[in-house]
């Protein structure tokens, strides 16, 4: 097990490797669907983004919403494929570090692997237990999206595992070696 | 004249739709547990004792299993001795909105699936309606999550195709979603009636106890064929290799035309939450 504290610095994320457990300390911002594109709509009118990109984590998730007296509600990640059409456009932008669940498409990780970025997964369907590592939430952007809004989230020792590291290698592949 | 009273239904299809986003399945905690005594490889290992952890933390604190609380799909079985004066589906959804406002469970439905404006209320629902003798009303409810049914197919084959042909097109379905759908899932199976009838069988297979077994021969050995050809496929837990890809496959079968198989599939994630009621009707 790893713990890293984000923004993740770019010698730190290329020494990442697939299969490797870690546990992320910082903020990370939430971003799903919608969020993805707004954000290359925004990128394309060369309009204000949410956040800046460098070094930092975003994360597939629409969390449910926060009961009173709690940060978030349930929060896992949600399947990625569907980001890979924005991620391609973002990662060359900036965007390095994604956590998700689930295997992309060839074209991503042709892509991952030239901008030396990482993908992430967290076990999907433990959104309850994953809360748990919410300290605080903050609407960044997009709030009409209500639970696809860009949230800025503040967690303490969130487990995820590297799904492919920058040279490309794949832990779906890995693990079953 | 039997009715259900309109309050009465509202608060009795909010309690349940609470319950099957808090609690998990009995039978399905079971089934993960017996499915973690297979594995040996860590990363399978972690993911299953996870989800029975996760199991155990939304059951006592109330939040739901899943932030992705789904699409409310229910099965309506009417006995023909009721009679309802007011509208069952609308308050069928008025009792959906206020589970979902009241339990803090998420709201992901988009009124049109260009448009995607959100209803914020996690209406309409999925609703589907059975005549049936008797003085009664089964409600059977399941929040369908977005992510294993995407994953979901449906192939009008022929019937040259015959079991093998069935067979592979569930294996393919099943490879190609891999880890998406977050296995270990279960897999409904559709087979016959036409087009639109194969996906509602598929997604009825799904509301089937996974203890039991389907009725026709044919259908319940191509269950066990199935569930043991995609467990040895070592898609395994969140896609990360493993014994414990598919907990069920349940084939639920139709007659159907002299020219045509359809066979859908319809998966389900491993955070399978259902519920059921079934409500008496009383004098008016």
């Amino acid at each position: 097990m790893i713990r890293l504290q984000t923004p993740i610095l770019e010698s730190t994320r290329l020494k990442l490797r697939a299969g490797e457990e870690l546990l992320l300390t910082g903020i990370i911002y939430t971003a799903r669907d919608q969020a993805h594109k707004n954000i290359v709509e925004a990128l394309k009118n060369n309009q204000e983004l949410p956040f800046e990109f460098e070094n930092q984590v975003v994360y597939y998730v629409g969390p449910a919403p926060a009961k009173p007296g709690m940060p978030i509600g349930a929060c896992g990640p949600t399947t990625s494929y569907r980001m890979d059409p924005y991620s391609i456009i973002l990662m060359p932008k900036g965007l390095k570090i994604m956590i998700g669940k689930g295997d992309r498409s060839d074209s991503f990780i042709q892509a991952l692997k030239k901008e030396k970025a990482v993908y992430l997964i967290a076990i999907g369907g433990i959104g309850a237990l994953l809360s748990k590592t919410v300290k605080s939430s903050t609407l960044v952007a997009y709030p009409e999206l209500q639970s696809e809004a860009v949230y800025k989230l503040e967690v303490e020792d969130f487990p995820c595992i590297v799904a492919y590291d920058s040279l490309g290698n794949d832990v779906f592949q890995t693990s079953k070696v | 004249m039997l009715s259900i009273p309109k309050g009465k239904l509202i608060k009795r299809v909010k309690k349940m739709v609470l319950e099957a986003n808090f609690s998990l399945d009995k039978s399905v905690i079971n089934f993960l547990k017996s499915g973690l005594g297979k594995e040996t490889s860590a990363l399978a290992i972690n993911v299953l004792e996870n989800i029975l952890h996760n199991a155990d933390v939304a059951q006592k604190e109330d939040i739901p299993l899943c932030q992705d609380t789904g699409v409310a799909v229910f099965f309506l079985e009417i006995g023909n001795e009721l009679c309802f004066d007011y509208s069952l589906e609308d308050a069928v959804n008025e009792a959906v909105a206020l589970a979902y406002k009241e339990g803090y469970l998420r709201k992901s439905i988009v009124s049109h699936p260009l448009r995607r404006i959100n209803t914020l209320d996690n209406t309409p629902s999925v609703i589907h309606i059975k005549l049936v003798m008797g003085d009664a009303l089964a409600i059977h409810f399941a929040p369908k999550g977005g992510g294993s049914e995407n994953m979901s197919t449906l192939k009008m084959m022929t019937p040259a195709s015959g079991i093998e042909g069935i067979k592979q097109f569930v294996i393919d379905t099943v490879i190609a979603a891999g880890g998406k759908p977050c296995p270990p899932i279960i897999v409904g199976v559709g087979i016959g009636g036409n087009f639109e009838k194969s996906a509602l069988l598929a997604k009825e297979a799904l509301f089937r106890p996974l203890e039991d077994e389907a009725k026709d021969p044919l259908d319940s050995s191509l269950e066990k064929e199935l569930l043991l050809e995609i467990n040895k496929l070592n898609i395994g837990p969140m896609g990360l290799g493993g014994n414990t890809t598919c907990l069920a496959v349940k084939v639920n079968s139709y007659p159907c035309h002299i020219a045509s198989l359809p066979v859908a599939v319809n998966l389900q994630c491993h955070s399978a939450r259902k519920s059921h009621i079934i409500l008496r009707g009383e004098s008016i």
